[in-house]
């Protein structure tokens, strides 16, 4: 119920919304729940085990009842809090995990069995059969219980990240909060103000009090002024710093869209990553629930909610409203409703020497035993030595005292330590470095109190920095202090509910400790207390209270589960925000891209790089199609193909010889300037990192290739050896690979090519195979080397990247012009197949250069990386799966790269099993189907016959073990 | 003969204007990485110095003269900008003036779009300064120009996700000011 005149904005504009398709009206600056409250509407969802009816329980991110959908289709967001969704004009919310209706939930039947349904009952009943438990339970279980629901789509809503710098973070804007910021703010430090509400102000919004002779909202809304202007302080509103990390990193969720209807590009949320040298937590308290009888009925909230409703957003939750607490805030409340005209049902107090001035039907020395109503409370019993009466009533305000808002410190292991005169934890110092606490959340419970921390703590903060703040006189405020006597649970038969959201009682917890998950850790995974969206900020003090009682020990001597990041609920959507669809990697293109593109080509991604699969033509309807005739063209003709994507390192320096000969198996100081040599590289441990060509073009200057894939953990390699393993070495490394575009052309006619390119032609005595020199092209300087991975005449021609893209188009016309053309990622990988070059599908990561036939390339004259490692035994055990071909008996059977190898009769079994196919193809020029792979003793083998089975595609293959090289075995097509 | 034609790595996908901001492709004309051999950066920042007017920079800072700027980027490794180096015997030199996207962003929300993307303390970073860092996902170099305009470098293959990655900043940065301009 709206109360005239009352609230921050009385006047505030009208906005209409809807909840679970009700048509109502809220006010501007009303939260949701505000809203509903106003519109008389309790009941707001069902419990997440027994589908109980719910109502709003607090006005804050704590809130665990009162989880809705807010939007509808694709972008609907499931479980926002109704306490910390501003209401806009258009807002369509909806109630969560009930059907048909809230108000007749087919599944509130659960409550009925709830006697069977107490702590661990899955782990009791669901252990068996064990099949059972994937396949029926838990798709039960989990249809039953849970919270909204994502709408199975694309969500067309964004959120993005960012970085943020300060000096001093200050974590809340309440008393605390601003004091501190306005004091670093005027030091002249640079300050990060974060607070998880729309407005500043803390819970000088939500009260009835004055600071320097001010309403509370109006002071506040005067420092905030003039922290605004102030150039080094950012106020970041709608901001929850949700956990603390090391050297001073600190996570934080600002909502930047949900308060306003969708607009293209606005961002839902923004996860901002703060780095500050300092910080203060002012994070204030949470108010606890109290865990009496049938305390979970809408209309039941905590104490300072319904001051808040009350006074920031002039909403009573009830029209007879019923208080009840241990301390002397719950008079407050009573002190704020009679102010606002609101009926005060009763004030119990549960302390039998509290007294009141106030004209209200007061019980001291009482408790609250039951309550009635089952969508929504309508009367409560309140017992008095014995004595019990019932009191009608809509509301029941309930304070179980305060806890500090200490989760922040506690995300670096730090432990809360137990403060016997508030009955609550506090932060232990110095738990996160860097951070201190100040105000409620430190447990200075007076607004005075909070105003002075804060003051003192930005001064401390700054002292360290090494910066001075000018004294700042601290502002006049109330200054009570804060009397209250333990009451964790009241006794009674009904259930007392402890962990609203999660449906657990103090019969669970007690439940827990008698089959001994006595730990309070235990007990939160028997009972779930803790683990909701709320954290266990609303249950875990009573929780482990109630715990501690049963165990027959102190709360401290209990202790508290761990508090870990994020403080309250962050969307992965903000966490991953900028990695959707292109943003979850770099795309790296070559020059050639547009061109292949432009011919329809699939592309396929080779690490980052996107690489042409193959070109389609008319009439060719499938890959292999495109591929075999690819294959055929170069193999008869020419084709081209964009090999810019291999890695190419430039080493300069006058040891650069010496270097490589340590950095590759094989020996590169002999090499001749003009020369091109391939090259093993293996890792420290013996086996093969990657392969490659070193090309000297100077005594002191080389230029090597790697694969794609490895380019980077080559080059991480190389410098990890240049600045560590060999530092006596003077050479120097850099990354060559984007200033090259090169292009490999491959085939009988590739002399025509270049002779039709190059400028003065092209005679190819003089260029041997392995060699490498300078030409040009339309008078650029360009760099030709001949070396072939397709087993033809080759040549890769490179030019400076600018260039790549005019000079792909024209070695494909000239192609074209004599039969050939331009050729993809299958018939390249068809053609090293044939011609048992390796790639990465090879050099797996467990192969040594012994496994590939390649053992003597380990050079025994010098020393190198891995060279002592691959000499291991075990890496040159003859039984290890060597490299060998494959070829199958029927030709048209295929053979599947993964498959095992078995002998001929010996059963497909694992231990049987004496190699793998690491490649496979069919040759268009063999016709035939093609593997190589790795089988034990392979190269004593060839001619005997093996079974390939493929376990995961069910087929089975005889083949021929032959030698690796299938196609021109002596190499005269590339070499003469 | 035969005629190449050359193209930027931006080409086709810059220049973007989104809210107050403006990303353009920069010429950044020659670049040679300059790698001084053990004992020789004294000698080759002096020959530099004497022939372009820059010599070899400090740890995260860049010199300029005359259109010609030397960017530290690693090191003991700058990258010389804006002319072809002189003969520099104690010094790896590799030209790499088509390695590199360079883009320019200026507009008074540049810092914040920058803040999005790049996980370094802009506010520190003066005129001149120039930091090795990450670009969203890429690894790249990010130098202030100006107060409100900074020089981004990132490989040249991934000139495309520079320009996704910055106009997907920029539109949430826009969208964000025109909220904030929404009266209430």
């Amino acid at each position: 119920m709206r109360i005239a005149g009352r609230g921050l904005d009385p006047e505030g504009a009208a906005l209409a919304f809807s909840f679970d398709g009700k048509r109502l009206s809220g006010r501007e600056g009303d939260t949701l729940a505000a809203a509903l409250l106003a519109n008389d509407i309790r009941l707001v969802g069902r419990s997440f085990k027994y589908h109980r009816p719910r109502g709003i329980l607090t006005a804050g991110s704590e809130e665990p009842n009162a989880l809705v959908t807010v939007g509808e289709g694709a972008g609907a967001e499931p479980n926002i809090r109704a306490t910390v969704q501003e209401l806009h004009d258009g807002l369509v919310a909806v109630s969560q995990n009930r059907w048909p209706s809230l108000e007749r939930d087919i599944l509130s039947v659960n409550d009925l069995f709830a006697p069977f349904l107490s702590a661990g009952f899955y782990y009791k009943t669901f252990m068996w059969p064990r099949a059972f438990w994937e396949a029926i339970y838990e798709p039960i279980i989990r249809r039953a219980a849970g919270l909204g629901a994502l709408s199975g789509q694309p969500d067309p809503g964004r959120s993005e990240r960012a970085f943020a710098f300060c000096d001093l973070l200050v974590i809340g804007a309440g008393p605390a909060g601003l004091m501190a910021a306005l004091t670093a703010g005027r030091a002249g430090a640079r300050v990060i103000l974060a607070d998880e509400d729309a407005r500043m102000g803390g819970r000088l919004l939500a009260e009835r009090e004055e600071v320097d002779g001010a309403p509370g909202p109006v002071w506040a809304a005067g420092i905030v002024a003039e922290l605004a202007v102030m150039e080094n302080v950012r106020l970041m509103p709608r901001t929850t710093v949700t956990g603390a990390y090391d050297q001073g990193s600190y996570g934080a969720l600002e909502r930047v869209g949900h308060h306003v209807p969708r607009a293209e590009h606005l961002p839902r949320d923004c996860f901002w990553r703060i780095a500050a040298k300092r910080a203060v937590l002012c994070g204030g308290a949470l108010e606890r629930p109290l865990a009496l009888p049938d305390n979970d009925r809408p209309g039941i909230m905590t104490a300072g909610a319904v001051r808040a409703y009350l006074n920031r957003w002039g909403v009573s939750p009830g029209r007879a409203v019923a208080v009840f607490g241990n301390n002397d805030d719950a008079h407050r409340t009573a002190a704020d409703l009679c102010d606002a005209g609101v009926k005060v049902a009763a004030l119990i107090d549960a302390r039998e020497d509290a007294e009141t001035d106030l004209d209200v039907p007061f019980h001291s020395g009482a408790v609250v035993t039951g309550t009635k109503g089952r969508l929504g409370l309508t009367e409560i019993t309140v017992t008095k030595g014995g004595n019990s009466h019932t009191i009608q009533a809509d509301c029941l305000a309930m304070s179980g005292g305060w806890n500090p808002s200490v989760h922040l410190t506690c995300h670096m292991n730090g432990r809360p330590v137990w403060d016997e005169d508030l009955l609550a934890f506090v932060p232990s110092p110095g738990a996160v470095p860097g951070l201190r606490v100040a105000g409620a959340a430190n447990g200075t419970f007076s607004t005075a109190g909070c105003l002075a921390a804060g003051i003192t703590a930005a001064k401390e903060a700054l002292g360290e920095l090494g910066q001075t703040a000018p004294d700042i006189a601290v502002p006049e405020a109330e200054d009570r202090p804060y009397h209250i006597r333990a009451l964790w649970a009241v006794p009674g038969k009904a259930r007392a509910w402890l962990d609203f959201q999660n449906d657990v009682t103090v019969k669970d917890v007690t439940l827990a400790a008698q089959e001994n998950y006595r730990s309070v850790e235990h007990m939160k995974r028997y009972t779930t207390q803790g683990m909701a969206t709320d954290q266990g900020k609303n249950s875990n003090v009573a929780a482990l209270a109630v715990l501690a009682d049963a165990t027959g020990r102190t709360i401290p001597e209990t202790g508290t589960t761990t508090f870990r990041p994020p403080y309250s609920p962050v969307a992965i959507g903000a966490l991953g925000a900028g990695a959707e669809g292109p943003g979850f990697a770099p795309e790296r293109r070559t020059t050639s891209d547009a061109a292949s593109r432009d011919r329809g080509a699939p592309m396929i991604e080779a690490g980052l790089w996107f690489r042409p699969s193959y070109y389609p033509r008319p009439g060719e309807t499938t890959w292999r199609h495109s591929c075999d005739r690819e294959v055929r063209m170069v193999r008869a003709a020419v084709g081209v193909v964009d090999v810019s994507t291999l890695g190419k390192i430039d080493v300069q320096g006058p040891d650069a010889a010496a270097f490589l000969d340590f950095a590759y198996a094989g020996t590169m100081s002999t090499l001749k300037p003009g020369r091109v040599r391939y090259g093993l590289m293996l890792r420290e441990d013996g086996h093969v990192m990657d392969d490659g060509t070193a090309a000297r073009f100077a005594d002191g200057h080389y230029v090597i290739t790697t694969t794609t894939a490895a380019a980077g953990q080559v080059m991480t390699h190389l410098e990890f050896a240049r600045q560590v393993l060999r530092p006596d070495l003077d050479v120097q490394i850099a990354s060559a690979t984007e200033q090259w575009a090169q292009f490999a052309i491959a085939g009988p006619l590739a002399d025509e090519v270049l002779g039709a390119v190059l400028d003065g032609g092209f005679e190819s005595t003089g260029w041997p195979f392995m060699s490498h020199g300078a030409v040009a092209v339309g008078g650029v300087a360009a760099r030709l080397f001949r070396i072939s991975f397709s087993g033809e005449r080759g040549y890769e021609l490179a030019v400076p990247s600018r260039y790549g893209a005019s000079l792909y188009r024209l070695l494909v016309a000239q192609a074209e012009s004599l039969g050939g053309g331009a050729y993809g990622m299958e018939a390249l990988n068809v053609l090293r197949i044939e011609k048992g070059f390796i790639t990465h599908a090879e050099i797996d990561g467990r192969v040594t250069a012994f496994d590939l036939g390649m053992g003597r390339m380990v050079s025994q004259k010098k020393e190198s990386i891995g060279r002592a490692a691959a000499g291991r035994p075990g890496l040159l055990d003859p039984e290890r799966p060597q490299l060998v071909g494959l070829r199958v008996k029927e030709p048209d059977q295929a053979l599947f790269a993964g498959a095992h190898l078995f002998e001929k009769t010996a059963e497909a079994v694992r231990v049987n099993a004496q190699g793998h196919v690491s490649s496979n193809c069919w040759s268009p020029t063999l016709g035939t189907h093609l593997g190589i792979g790795f089988l034990t003793k392979g190269p004593e083998r060839y001619g005997e016959t093996v079974r390939m089975v493929d376990h995961l595609r069910g087929a089975e293959v005889l083949c021929e073990v032959c030698h690796p090289v299938f196609f021109d075995p002596e190499g005269g097509r590339m070499r003469d | 003969m035969t005629r190449l034609v050359a193209q930027t790595p931006c080409a086709g996908l810059l220049p973007v204007d989104i809210g107050t901001v403006r990303v353009t492709e920069a010429e950044p004309g020659p670049m040679h990485l300059v790698a001084p051999f053990r004992g020789q950066a004294k000698a080759v920042s002096a020959v530099l110095k004497d022939a372009l007017g820059v010599g070899l920079p400090a740890p995260n800072r860049s010199q300029s003269a005359d259109g010609v700027r030397a960017l530290w980027v690693a090191p003991g490794q700058a990258l010389l900008i804006g002319a072809e180096p002189p003969d520099l015997p104690g010094a790896a030199v590799s030209d790499l003036s088509d390695a590199y996207a360079v883009v320019e962003i200026a507009g008074a929300d540049a810092a914040e779009v920058l803040a999005r993307l790049v996980p370094v303390d802009l506010g520190v970073l003066k005129r001149g300064h120039t930091a090795r860092t990450l670009i969203g996902h890429m690894t790249g170099s990010v130098t202030r120009l100006g107060a409100a305009r900074f020089e981004m470098m990132v490989f040249r293959s991934m000139a495309g996700s520079l320009v996704h990655e910055l106009t997907e900043a920029m539109e949430a940065m826009a969208a964000r000011r025109a909220l904030a301009a929404r009266p209430d």
